[in-house]
C-alpha cells in the first residue's frame, strides 16, 4: 500500500516538545554500553601493527615468531583475506584499505593483525612481526600530487584524455549557463586561490567492535557504528559469508559525524575471531584514529565571481581540488554540487578534481565536501560586497536562492530557507551589536542536500498498552526521543507510553546509515506510516468488538471511536483496553513500514560571529556566535539546537586551529589530541540559535534534515570576522596564530 | 608478567583486584572492575573522558596506574547515583539535553561534581576553565554549562 507523504499542516501535541531522552538516565550513570563496553567469555584482544611510511612496498612479511609466542591464537596479513569482490572496485578499496595489500599507502596503513590472550601479550606479539619494507616516493599535497611527475599511487587511475597514470580519479562539472558570457557583463569580478587543511571528525569514542564468529561461519559483531545494516553487507562480502548469517549489533554510538560510516577494524576483528575461533575485541588508540580511520579532505580552490554594480552576480566559477587519500572517491565531485547552492545565478560552473594521495582514506564528515567551498566563496563574497560597497548580507540576500531558482547543481528549489535565514540574520540583534578594537564581525551562509533512503520500522504494541517502536537508524545525538515522540504523536498517546529502540540487523530488514541528516526525517516518516498502519489494525478490532462496519470506527485522541447512526453512545475504546483484549480479537497488534524515503529537503543556515584577533599574538577569540537554520519541523527543538551548536562548533575548531600536519616524511606529526586541538569549553561562548521552520512539503510533518548544515558556514562566518578585524584577506584554513600573524606581516610588505 | 595486588575503595565499596605492574587505573577500572562507565577517548590525558576522583582529587584514570592506588578511595560516574536518585548534574544533563552522543557525559560528570563541590556558585567561565579538560565534539558545550549551572542553583537550594 503506498503512503501520502504530502505534508499536511496539521496541530501537533507532542512533536516539538523538550522532552527527556528514553536514553538519558543510562547515559548519565554509566551504564550505556558502547562500542568498547562490550565482553565476551573468552575474548581475546585484537591489536593492529601499521605503516610507519608513507608510501612502500611491502616485499616480506614474517609472523614465525610472532605466531609462536605463548598466547598468540591468530595473526591476519593480507595473505589471510583473499579477495573475493569481484569487480566491485569500490569494495576492492575498502579490502586494501583494511589491510594493505603488497603495498603500504599511507601513514597507518595496517599491514597485520594479531589477536592474543591478553594485552601484554598482543603489543609483544606486534613487535616480533618482521616486515621489510622498500620506501616509495609519496606525495601528500593536492597542487603536487597533481602535477606532471608527482609520484602515481594507483596504476589503474588514469588521465581521461591521455590514458596515462594520473593522481586523477575523477573530474565533475555542475552547472548552466555561459560563465563568459556571465563575467563579461560584470562591473567587477574577483578572483582569489583558497586552502582548507585536513580535519577529523574528531568523535571521542574510537572505533571498536566484538567479533564473534562460529566455526560454522555464522557470527556476530557488536560495533559503534552509524549503519550496523552497511557493516554487515560490507563485512560479510569481503569475508564470504550470508548477510543473514552475520547479526550486527550497533552499540551506542560515542560520536560519529560521518567518520563512522566506513568499516575499518571490523572485517579484520571479524578474520581474526574465525581464525583464533573465539571473540576478538578491537579497539583502536587515538593515534590509530588519526591514522588510519577516515578524516576529511583536504582542499585548494579557485574560485571567480563577477557582479553588476547594483550587487547582481552574473557570473561564478570554482575549481576545486580535493584529496582522496589512497583511494579513489568523490568529494570533489560533491564540492562541485554543492559550491554555488546558495545563490540564484545565471551562469555558473564548478568543477571538482578528486585527487589520490598517501593519506589516510578520506570519509564522510558532516556535510562532507561543503565547508571548504562555502569558506572560499563566502569570503569572495565579502569581497565583492566590499568592492561595491554594499553591506555583506545585503549582497547575499539580492542573490539568494528561491522557491523555482534553478540550483547551481541541476534541480530546481521548492520552498527554501536560505532568503528568510538571511532576513533573520539581518534583524537579529547580533548584528547591531558595537564591536570593540580588534573585533570583527563575519556572516556567512551554508547549504546541505539532506538524504533519505531506505528506512523501515516495526511498532509493536504491547499487552498493557505501551508501544515499543523499533528502528535501524543509528541514534547519534537524540532520535530515539524524536522518533517516540512522532509515533506518540501519530498513536495519540503520550510520550511516555512509547518506548524507541535500536534493532539489531536479525530484527529488522534493511536500513540504510544515519547519515546524510536523514535519521528522523526517513525513521519518522516510516514510523508515522507504522503507526497509522498499526491504527488501522486497531480499529479492525474495535469494530469487530462492536460489530460494525471499519469505516464506522475512527481513531482520535489515542482511542478508537464509533461513529455514525445509533453508535455515538458507544464509550471509545482506548489503546490499552485493545491491547488488552488482543488475544481474543484477533493477536498481538503491530504495524510496519518499509519505504524508500525520498525527498529530504534540501536545508540552509546562515550564521554571525564576532571573534577578537589579538595582533601581537594572533590569537582569536570567538566572542558571540549566532546559528539561524530552516530545519523544517523542529520534532525536539532541544536537540535541534544541539546540532546547529555542535556543527557550529566543529565549524570554529576546523576555522581556527586544527589540522593534519604532515612532515617531509609524509607521516602525520599531530595524531593526538594534545597537538590536533579540537575546541574545549573555554575556547567557545554559549551559541545562540535560532531555528526557522520552513515545512518540507514532502513529509507528513514537513521535517528536513537538521544535522549537518552547521558545519557549513563557520569557517567562512570566522574567516570574514577574521578578516575583518585584522584588515588583511584570510585564505587558508585553520586560521592559527602563525598565519594570522604571517599575514598581517605580508600585507604590511 | 609480575603483577601486583591492589586493595582499594571503589564508589565506597572495597574492591580488591590484581593486575600487571604497568597496568593504567583505566583498564583495572573497565576491564578487572566492570566500571565501564569509565570511558577511553585517547589514554594520554587529553580528552577527560576517563576522569575519576582519586581521595577527592579530580584524575586521569588513563594516567594514573592501578599500582598507585592502593589504600586509595577512587569514585566513578557509577557511584553518583544516591539512594537510588540521580544526583541534580544528572537530572540536569537530561532536563537541559546536555549530551547528544552521551560518550563525554562520565567525565564531564565527575568534574562538574568536583566543581560544585568546591565553588558552589561558580560563573560561566569558571565552568568553562574547569571543564576545559573534557572534550566534547557533539554539544559546543552551550547545554552543558546551562546544565551546571542549573545544577549548582539547585544544590544551593537544596543546602539553604
Ligand atoms: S582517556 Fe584519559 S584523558 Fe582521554
Ligand atoms: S555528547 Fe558526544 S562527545 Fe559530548
Amino acid at each position: 500500500m503506498g503512503h501520502d507523504s504530502t505534508y499536511t499542516n496539521q496541530k501537533f501535541k507532542v512533536v516539538g516538545t523538550r522532552v527527556n531522552r528514553p536514553d538519558g538516565v543510562d547515559k548519565v550513570t554509566g551504564r550505556a554500553k558502547y562500542g568498547a563496553d562490550a565482553y565476551a567469555p573468552g575474548q581475546l584482544v585484537g591489536l593492529f601493527l601499521r605503516s610507519p611510511h608513507a608510501h612502500a612496498k611491502i616485499k616480506k612479511i614474517d609472523v614465525s615468531k610472532a605466531e609462536k609466542l605463548d598466547g598468540v591464537k591468530a595473526i591476519i596479513t593480507s595473505a589471510d583475506l583473499p579477495d573475493l569482490t569481484g569487480d566491485d572496485r569500490d569494495l576492492t578499496d575498502i579490502l586494501e584499505n583494511c589491510m594493505a595489500r603488497g603495498r603500504a599507502l599511507y601513514d597507518g596503513h595496517a599491514v597485520a593483525a594479531v589477536a592474543a590472550i591478553d594485552m601484554q601479550t598482543a603489543k609483544k606479539a606486534l613487535k616480533l612481526i618482521k616486515i621489510s619494507y622498500q620506501k616509495l616516493p609519496h606525495v601528500t599535497d593536492v597542487d603536487q600530487a597533481m602535477e606532471p611527475g608527482a609520484p602515481i599511487i594507483h596504476d589503474f587511475v588514469r588521465d581521461r584524455k591521455t590514458g596515462k597514470p594520473s593522481n586523477v580519479c575523477k573530474i565533475s562539472q555542475f552547472g548552466h549557463g555561459d560563465v563568459e558570457a556571465g563575467f563579461a557583463e560584470a562591473d567587477v569580478i574577483i578572483e582569489k586561490t583558497f586552502k582548507t587543511e585536513q580535519t577529523h571528525q574528531g568523535y571521542i569514542e574510537p572505533h571498536a567492535c566484538l567479533a564473534n564468529i562460529s566455526s560454522d561461519n555464522t557470527g556476530e559483531l557488536w560495533v559503534t557504528t552509524q549503519g550496523h545494516f552497511g557493516f554487515r553487507s560490507t563485512c560479510a562480502e569481503l569475508l564470504g559469508m550470508d548477510v543473514a548469517k552475520l547479526k550486527v549489533t550497533s552499540s551506542e554510538i560515542g560520536g560519529g559525524f560521518g567518520g563512522k560510516t566506513h568499516v575499518w577494524i571490523e572485517p579484520i576483528a571479524l578474520a581474526l575471531s574465525r581464525k583464533a575461533n573465539r571473540p576478538v575485541k578491537v579497539v583502536m588508540s587515538r593515534d590509530e584514529v588519526f591514522r588510519a580511520s577516515g578524516p576529511t579532505s583536504a582542499t585548494s580552490i579557485d574560485v571567480k565571481i563577477g557582479a553588476k554594480k547594483d550587487g547582481t552576480i552574473t557570473g561564478a566559477t570554482a575549481d576545486l581540488r580535493y584529496t582522496n587519500g589512497a583511494f579513489p572517491g568523490f568529494w570533489a565531485m560533491l564540492g562541485s554540487m554543492i559550491s554555488f547552492a546558495c545563490y540564484d545565478i545565471k551562469h555558473v560552473k564548478s568543477i571538482g578534481y578528486d585527487v589520490i594521495v598517501n593519506r589516510p582514506k578520506v570519509a564522510a564528515y558532516r556535510a562532507p565536501s561543503a565547508p571548504m567551498p562555502a569558506f572560499a566563496i563566502e569570503s569572495v563574497m565579502d569581497l565583492i560586497a566590499a568592492e561595491l560597497k554594499m553591506k555583506p548580507i545585503e549582497l547575499r540576500i539580492k542573490n539568494a536562492a528561491k522557491e523555482g531558482t534553478r540550483a547551481s547543481y541541476g534541480p530546481t528549489y521548492g520552498p527554501i530557507g536560505i532568503g528568510p535565514t538571511l532576513d533573520a540574520a539581518k534583524n537579529h540583534p547580533h548584528m547591531r551589536a558595537r564591536l570593540k578594537k580588534n573585533q570583527g564581525r563575519g556572516v556567512a551562509c551554508g547549504f546541505w542536500f539532506n538524504f533519505g533512503g531506505q528506512t523501515c520500522v516495526d511498532l509493536n504494541i504491547g499487552i498493557d498498552g505501551s508501544v515499543n517502536l523499533i528502528v535501524g537508524t543509528v541514534d547519534v545525538g537524540g532520535s530515539r526521543a524524536s522518533l517516540a515522540l512522532i509515533a506518540a504523536e501519530e498513536l495519540g498517546i503520550p510520550y511516555e507510553q512509547v518506548r524507541a529502540n535500536v534493532g539489531d540487523t536479525a530484527s529488522l530488514g534493511h536500513n540504510d546509515m544515519t547519515d546524510g541528516s536523514r535519521g528522523t526525517f526517513s525513521s519518522g516518516m516510516a514510523t508515522i506510516f507504522a503507526a497509522r498502519n498499526a491504527i488501522t489494525v486497531l480499529r479492525e478490532r474495535a469494530a469487530k468488538t462492536w460489530d460494525i462496519p471499519l469505516e464506522s470506527v475512527i481513531w482520535k485522541e489515542g482511542a478508537a471511536r464509533a461513529t455514525g447512526k445509533g453508535n455515538s453512545n458507544r464509550p471509545p475504546l482506548s489503546l490499552k483496553e485493545l491491547a488488552a483484549s488482543a488475544p481474543n480479537t484477533g493477536g498481538p497488534i503491530a504495524g510496519h513500514n518499509e519505504v524508500v524515503a525520498d525527498n529530504a529537503g534540501v536545508s540552509f543556515a546562515s550564521h554571525i560571529c564576532d571573534v577578537e584577533v589579538d595582533p601581537e599574538t594572533g590569537v582569536t577569540k570567538v566572542i558571540r556566535y549566532t546559528v539561524i537554520q530552516d530545519a523544517g519541523k523542529a520534532v525536539h527543538p532541544d536537540y535541534v539546537e544541539g546540532q546547529l551548536q555542535g556543527g557550529a562548533a566543529q565549524g570554529i575548531g576546523w576555522a581556527l586551529n586544527e589540522e593534519y600536519v604532515y612532515g617531509d616524511d609524509g607521516c602525520l606529526q599531530n595524531p593526538g589530541f594534545l597537538d590536533y586541538r579540537i575546541p574545549v569549553c573555554s575556547d567557545l561562548p554559549f551559541i545562540d540559535t535560532q531555528i526557522l521552520e520552513i515545512p518540507n512539503p514532502d513529509h507528513p510533518y514537513g521535517i528536513r534534515g537538521v544535522g549537518e548544515t552547521s558545519i557549513v558556514p563557520p569557517l567562512a562566518a570566522i574567516g570574514n570576522a577574521v578578516s575583518n578585524a585584522v584588515g588583511v584577506r584570510m585564505n587558508h584554513t585553520p586560521m592559527s596564530p602563525i598565519r594570522i600573524l604571517k599575514a598581517i606581516e605580508d600585507s604590511k610588505a | 608478567m609480575s603483577g601486583v595486588h591492589v586493595s582499594t575503595t571503589i564508589n565506597g565499596d572495597p574492591v580488591e583486584f590484581a593486575c600487571p605492574q604497568d597496568e593504567t587505573l583505566i583498564n583495572s577500572l573497565r576491564d578487572r572492575v566492570g566500571l565501564t562507565g569509565v570511558k577511553e577517548g585517547c589514554g594520554t590525558g587529553d580528552c577527560g573522558a576517563c576522569s575519576v576522583t582519586l581521595d577527592g582529587r579530580l584524575v586521569c584514570s588513563c594516567l594514573v596506574l592501578s599500582a598507585e592506588v592502593n589504600g586509595k578511595e577512587i569514585a566513578t560516574v557509577e557511584g553518583m547515583v544516591e539512594d537510588g536518585k540521580l544526583h541534580p548534574l544528572q537530572q540536569q544533563f537530561i532536563e537541559h539535553a546536555a549530551l547528544q552522543c552521551g560518550i563525554c557525559t562520565p567525565g564531564i560528570l565527575v568534574a562538574a561534581k568536583v566543581l560544585l563541590e568546591r565553588n558552589p556558585n561558580p560563573s560561566e567561565e569558571e565552568i568553562r576553565y574547569a571543564l576545559a579538560g573534557n572534550l566534547c565534539r557533539c554539544t559546543g558545550y552551550d547545554k552543558i554549562v546551562r546544565a551546571v549551572q542549573a545544577a549548582g542553583k539547585e544544590m544551593r537550594k537544596k543546602s539553604r
